[in-house]
């Protein structure tokens, strides 16, 4: 980011010149401009100044996770093996759908709580179209995922138009949707999905040959490089700011060696789960709605400041209900991947702490509770968090109760962050 | 010394580097909230290239007046004249269409996104449906640069700017539609002397690229370093139009506070009558 040095002369017109404080405006450079120095060691000077003002971005959680890591390893050898970090990240998907929508929800400054009990009414759905009433799959699929949908846009009806607070709205909400599964689940309570049904697939599919995970680590890592080489170009032609090569460079090898320790892991057990390809593009696509879409620019905007957002034609009502449906919707396809998860969709779905690791999973990925700031892949890192906690404890063999205490902790640490961090941006300028 | 007293060729000479047509022309423009007569019989000319301050104490319907130009207020009585054509301006969106841009006092700005998607906020310029970022920066750059603004980075969140960079960005946003007549509610309140210098030189910059200016102030240093004219406006009605090269700081004052009409100004009025 530089900023272009030469002074401005300005020509003055007789009524200027008999103001004092006119004249001395005229200045030669601000001497607080940031000017970013090019090449590698501006980067590093601009990343000094990043941490200092305290823009951590995802630090604090990576750290966070290398810790967990490493502490459940020197606890029990069987954790960082292949087959136990496959299954954690399998498992995270669920949960991580979920945070997604949670993520968009909080862009806005607002809450929904109900996400837990649409996450049930959508595994109900499923279960009772297709197996009690022999539905086509994709169909009752389809359905499933239009529920959370539908209950959404209601949520944002009442938000929005009728100017009930979130928290109230979805609160009612998730009373109502826990209620609406138990009804339409019945008497039996319980309902076994078909094994090899396409829902019962979303977790259980691997893909076996191990080409497909090394191709998709090559291809991500191709796709990366090729984007920011002809973005920094197109830069570069139109004469703004660029990031130099270097920087470019070392962000590919970051990715290719994350993303081939990846792939290694998983060709170590049954291969690439389908379910975490899955997660991946949802994730890609909705970074790439908020914030390369004129929607998700509007997203930010009323996260920001409403009345502004008002003022630019922004239709506040429109976005905020159409967040609170992707929110539902998200919602759902968790909900789906929860029920694949276990099989069946029970009465239990979407109750006890889904909804509280949701929100958790995107509040310590980085996302903030204030509004405006975020990104859908803090969804990924947080729930990586969350589940980790869960399987090491499993691995432990230490009860539930222990495991909500840990969580809880998390979750604080996770929170007093964001609000200090907030204060230091604060007192840097930055928030 | 006011215009409307002025032999209609001098006061044709005093404005011969503005154009003939006034770019903006309030007729006889009265505006009532219930019970409260908010202006009355209100004249306002604006040519492009040309400050016109808006000035009067609190009440005397400054805001009103501007926001029935921007079309938030619609107009009772009177007649508003665009370009020398009587218009109807009912809401903020025909004001839009017809080039005027107004920058109000709170600045309606987005604190978390950068001031490239602050200048772009609601108008973002896309290619194939997805944000043109390159463009908007290039064109937000070159924008700033035409008005000479500085600021750190526009790609910094507006949170990290001064008030006065702030209002700066405002006023460069309501340029972005290339409107004909820019209306600024107070720009200088609660900035400090170089910043307040730095959007007075703005606003000069505003004259010089033909714009036509309204700009509302309580501070006179202000108004007699930028404007051309003065408009004073008391208890919603004109109260004198000055020629701010030609007009001292006490007159305009008194125009404003009314105090050249009180029982002794009365009574040497009177006076000078019964002399004659």
């Amino acid at each position: 980011m530089s900023t272009d040095k030469t002074s401005t002369t300005v020509t003055k017109t007789p009524a200027a010149e008999n103001t004092e404080a006119a004249a001395q405006a005229v200045t030669a450079v601000d001497p607080r401009l940031l000017v970013r120095e090019q090449g590698f060691a501006g980067y590093l000077s601009e990343f000094k100044r990043k941490m200092k003002a305290g823009d951590l971005g995802s630090i604090p959680v990576v750290l966070g996770l290398v810790v967990i890591w490493i502490i459940f390893q020197s606890l029990n050898s069987n954790f960082l093996t292949a087959g136990n970090l496959s299954d954690i990240s399998v498992a995270m998907v669920g949960t991580g759908m979920i945070a997604v929508g949670i993520v968009f929800v909080l862009l806005l400054g607002e809450i929904d709580l109900s996400v837990g009990s649409v996450s049930g009414v959508a595994g109900a759905t499923f279960a009772v179209l297709n197996v009690s009433h022999g539905m086509n799959e994709w169909l009752a699929f389809l359905l499933a995922i239009l529920t959370g949908t539908v209950a959404g846009a209601i949520h944002g009806f009442f938000f929005a138009r009728i100017g009930v607070p979130a928290f109230a709205v979805t609160l009612a909400g998730l009373l109502f949707w826990n209620g609406f599964m138990l009804q339409i689940l019945g008497d039996n309570g319980t309902i076994n999905l078909d094994s090899d049904g396409v829902v019962a697939k979303l977790t259980s599919y691997y893909f076996t040959d191990v080409a497909a995970a090394y191709g998709l680590a090559l291809v991500a890592t191709v796709a990366y490089f090729l984007s920011s080489f002809f973005g920094n170009r197109r830069r570069e032609a139109a004469g703004v700011p660029s990031r130099p090569l270097s920087e470019t460079i070392l962000r590919t090898v970051l990715l290719a060696v994350l993303a081939f320790a990846v792939a290694i892991v998983y060709n170590q057990y049954k291969g690439l789960p389908l379910a975490v390809v899955i997660f991946l593009a949802v994730l890609l696509i909705t970074d790439f709605v908020l914030r390369r879409t004129s929607y998700g620019r509007k997203v930010f905007a009323l996260g920001g400041s409403v009345e502004a957002s008002r003022r630019a034609g922004i239709n506040v009502e429109l976005i905020r209900i159409s967040v609170f449906a992707i929110a539902g919707t998200f919602a759902a396809i968790g909900g789906l991947f929860i029920a694949s998860k276990i099989a069946s969709a029970n009465q239990g779905a979407g109750a006890g702490d889904l909804l509280m690791n949701a929100i958790a999973a995107a509040v310590i990925g980085g996302t903030s509770l204030f509004g405006g700031r975020g990104r859908t892949w803090n969804a990924l890192l947080g729930v990586l968090v969350i589940v980790s906690i869960q399987y090491g404890l499993a691995l432990q063999g230490i009860a539930s109760p222990v495991q909500y205490m840990i969580t809880g902790g998390v979750l604080l640490a996770t929170v007093v962050i964001d609000a200090v961090t907030r204060k230091t941006q604060k007192t840097a300028g930055r928030a | 010394m006011l215009l409307h007293n002025l032999p209609p060729g001098q006061a044709a000479k005093e404005m011969v580097h503005v154009s003939a047509t006034p770019v903006l022309a309030l007729r006889g423009v009265s505006k009532r909230f219930g019970a409260v007569q908010a202006l009355t019989d209100v004249e306002l000319e604006v040519h492009a290239g040309e400050v016109v301050a808006l000035v009067g104490d609190n009440g005397a319907g400054k805001s009103t007046l501007v926001k029935t130009i921007a079309g938030v207020h619609p107009i009772d009585e009177g007649s508003i004249e665009w370009d020398g054509k009587v218009v109807q301006i009912s809401k903020p969106h025909d004001a839009q269409a017809l080039g005027i841009a107004t920058v109000y006092q709170d600045l309606a700005l987005c604190d978390n996104i950068d001031v490239v998607g602050n200048l772009y906020l609601g108008r973002e310029l896309k290619k194939r449906g997805v944000l043109d970022e390159v463009e908007m920066e290039r064109r937000s750059r070159e924008l700033l640069d035409t008005l000479s603004i500085r600021i750190p980075s526009v790609r910094i969140p507006i949170a990290s700017l001064s008030g006065g960079q702030r209002q700066v960005v405002a006023i460069a946003r309501s340029m972005l539609g290339e409107p004909k007549l820019v209306i600024l509610d107070e720009p200088t309140a609660a900035l400090g002397v170089e910043q307040t210098a730095q959007v007075l030189d703005l606003v000069e910059r505003l004259r010089e690229r033909g714009h036509a200016v309204i700009l509302i102030s309580h501070n006179m240093a202000d108004v007699k370093a930028v404007a051309d004219k003065v408009a004073v406006l008391r208890l919603g009605r004109n109260n004198g139009v000055f020629e701010v090269k030609s007009t001292s700081q006490e007159e305009i004052i008194s125009a404003i506070t009314g105090a050249t009409d009180n029982a002794v100004t009365r009574r040497a009025a009177r006076n000078g009558e019964a002399q004659k």
